[in-house]
């Protein structure tokens, strides 16, 4: 029963760098552009996340309003990288998959080049804390599962129904959705496709500054070149395998991130099991899961991945 | 419109592209005080100043030309490898079990098995997401990233496992290589002083064998049919499936000889590091170079010196190396969205009526 609550207690933080960007990358692909460039927008997110309370203490600690700062610097960098994206992708209508392949080195290698120039090596940040809430987290069982986490955990938790809410409830849902359904439908209703497309891409891109922010700030504490370590790939993966629903997303991410924890787990209780296998596992995974959704073709916006262009009549 | 605009507007362009990628570069750098002018002139200058800097230019220009060439052979084919430093890395290991299992052999033998070893392993490699995309559908964006995730590691724990140098063992020094291998793999050095070696002639000579194969042959038009128009390829007759394994594995075999040619020639043993990157980086030589043989050569050329300039960076002017990820990243970007903009008709069409009418104001004055 304890290894049960150590591994959900375990777990469910790791899940939350996986939600939030799947979560930005699900409004992006609703509106019909796949952004693979996620992995790059995350590292800059971690990096400026990290930034702005190492520059402010130097190591030592110092105000939240520092680390707010810092996440909110993360979600405007993120926006500012999905609107560049949509500048190649929406606007000159490049081939999404490639381009994404540049915004992730361009992402990755700027966060590394001004890593290196601020901050120089490794340097361990006191981030943000835990939040057991008061009451809640004293019950047996439940309150170290789900209640004695990093606020972000709960926020995030927060924004899945938030995000069921937008999509399908709300007129700017509907439009996103139109928008990567059928372009030229939405686009004689007076929808301006390209528009909301940009819209989608700052959404996804500030959920991605975030979620890297995440990352640096509450689960690892500190910037490292492989701090991303292809979660913003799992990310739009999870997006495929949820069926571009945010209820099934974050089963897909809570999935990756207990095999995580369990795989830790298993690793604490010195079971031999070479090191460099246990890693491999979530991307195996990521292969497997793939391999085994593929109605999920069928269930996804139609024109996911093909630019829209309104003189052209096909 | 005339011919004289057509290349008119193409030339601007593509210096308006170019400037674009130059001025995006120089953001980051302004954002770390760098001096702009100087530190690109230090990645493209610096390393043509002596023999042995060129040498370092053309060994990185060799991995680059073969594993662009292989790129290139699978998005004309309808598939984008960038798993290309995943199969880099299954093709050094292959390479190196063989020339570690079969140290006895003669040259003539040893080094063609080897480099046929590292293709097979690379092809192997590139076959699993072939297959996954043509009977599964899998996106071969996502396989390939999380494969090369996969090679890496089983690349880290084949050096620090069972290829681990039996030296390293009883000296204690624990850093995670193989064996040396013997001399009968080597790959010889062309020019004294420098570490260009022999890789050179295969790299040459793939570039021609891709140009021949897809532009000369009835098999490259069906894999250039298949990647053109997926669906018009299957009403001519086309097995569009095979095209995409098939070429998924030549792209992979290329990926894996360049590891063969790169432990075989430079580094003479496996160890940490030797992808580094090349497999990203080809893809932007590939693009770069148009995705044609006669463009990738010179191509790998210049991202070789931008790899070489960007180390010379870090001493010189005090920007990180990181930065050449940042430029590639850049060019990316900037290609793909001109190559859009140039094979828009409406938007040509609206520049030219702008430049006609220009054109007779003038006169009319």
């Amino acid at each position: 029963m304890d290894f049960a609550v150590n591994i959900l207690a375990l777990g469910i933080p790791f899940s939350v760098a996986l939600l939030l960007a799947s979560l930005g990358e699900m409004f992006n692909q609703r509106a019909g552009v796949f952004n693979l460039g996620c992995e790059g927008i995350m590292a800059m997110g971690a990096f400026l996340g990290m930034l702005v309370p190492y520059a402010a203490g130097q190591g030592a600690p110092v105000s939240g309003a520092f680390n707010l700062l810092g996440l909110l610097l993360a979600m405007v960098a993120g926006a500012l990288l999905g609107l560049f994206f949509g500048l190649a992708v929406v606007t000159f209508r490049a081939p999404q998959g490639i381009a994404g392949i540049g915004l992730q080195m361009f992402g990755v290698g700027t966060a590394g080049t001004l890593f290196r120039h601020f901050v120089g090596g490794t340097q361990s940040i006191p981030g943000i804390d835990r939040l057991p809430i008061p009451v809640l987290s004293e019950i047996p069982l439940l309150g170290p599962v789900f209640f004695s986490h990093n606020p972000l955990v709960y926020l995030t938790f927060l924004l899945v129904p938030a995000a069921w809410y937008i999509l399908f409830r709300t007129p700017w849902g509907l439009r996103v959705r139109a928008s990567g359904t059928n372009p030229r439908a939405a686009d004689s209703m007076g929808i301006r496709v390209n528009l909301v497309r940009y819209q989608a891409l700052a959404v996804g891109g500030a959920l991605a500054g975030l979620a890297g922010a995440y990352l640096s700030l509450c689960q690892v504490k500190m910037f490292s070149d492989e701090i991303i370590a292809g979660r913003g790939f799992i990310a739009v993966a999870l997006v495929y395998f949820g069926h571009w629903r945010p209820l099934k997303i974050t089963g897909g991410a809570l999935l990756f991130s207990l095999a995580q924890a369990l795989q830790l787990a298993i690793q604490g209780q010195g079971i031999d099991f070479p090191y460099e296998f246990a890693v491999m596992l979530p991307y195996a995974l990521v292969i497997v899961v793939l391999a085994f959704s593929r109605e999920s073709l069928l269930l996804g916006p139609t024109a996911l991945g093909k630019p829209f262009n309104r003189e052209m009549r096909t | 419109m005339t011919k004289q605009f057509k290349v008119l507007y193409r030339t601007a362009i593509i210096l308006l592209a170019g400037a674009a990628a130059m001025l995006l570069g120089a953001f980051i750098l302004w954002a770390i005080g760098a001096d702009v002018t100087k530190t690109y002139s230090v990645i493209i200058l610096e390393p043509l100043k002596n023999r042995i800097q060129i040498g370092e230019v053309i060994i990185r220009a060799i991995p680059l030309t073969v594993i662009a060439l292989g790129i290139s052979v699978a998005y004309r084919s309808g598939i984008i490898n960038i798993g290309a430093e995943g199969q880099m890395a299954m093709g050094i290991l292959a390479a190196t079990a063989v020339a570690l299992a079969l140290p006895g052999l003669p040259k003539a033998v040893l080094l063609p098995l080897a480099l046929t070893a590292g293709a097979l392993g690379g092809a192997a490699w590139g076959f699993i997401p072939g297959l996954l995309k043509a009977k599964l559908h899998v996106s071969e964006l996502l396989s390939t990233v999380m494969l090369n995730y996969i090679a890496a590691q089983f690349y880290t724990f084949c050096l620090r496992g069972p290829m681990l140098d039996p030296a390293e063992i009883t000296m204690g020094s624990g850093t995670p290589q193989s064996m040396r291998l013997t001399r009968a793999v080597w790959l010889d050095r062309l020019v004294p002083g420098t570490r260009i070696h022999t890789g050179v002639y295969i790299a040459l000579f793939l570039a021609f064998v891709v140009w021949l194969l897809l532009w000369r042959t009835s098999w490259g038009y069906r894999m250039r049919a298949a990647g053109a128009g997926e669906r018009a390829a299957r009403y001519g007759g086309i097995g569009v499936a095979g095209c995409l394994v098939a070429a998924m594995m030549i792209s992979g075999a290329f990926a894996g000889l360049a590891g063969a040619v790169e432990v075989a020639g430079v580094h003479r043993r496996a160890i940490e590091g030797i992808t580094g990157g090349y497999g990203f980086s080809g893809i932007v030589v590939a693009l770069f170079g148009g995705l044609h043989p006669a463009g990738i050569v010179p191509a790998s050329f210049f991202f070789g010196l931008l790899i070489v300039g960007a180390d010379m960076t870090q001493r010189m002017a005090g920007v990180p190396a990181n930065m050449v990820l940042v430029l590639q990243g850049v060019i990316i970007l900037v290609i793909v969205a001109t190559r859009m903009v140039l094979a828009n008709p409406y938007l040509a069409d609206r520049v030219w009526r702008r430049y006609r009418a220009l054109f007779r104001r003038n006169m009319e004055e």
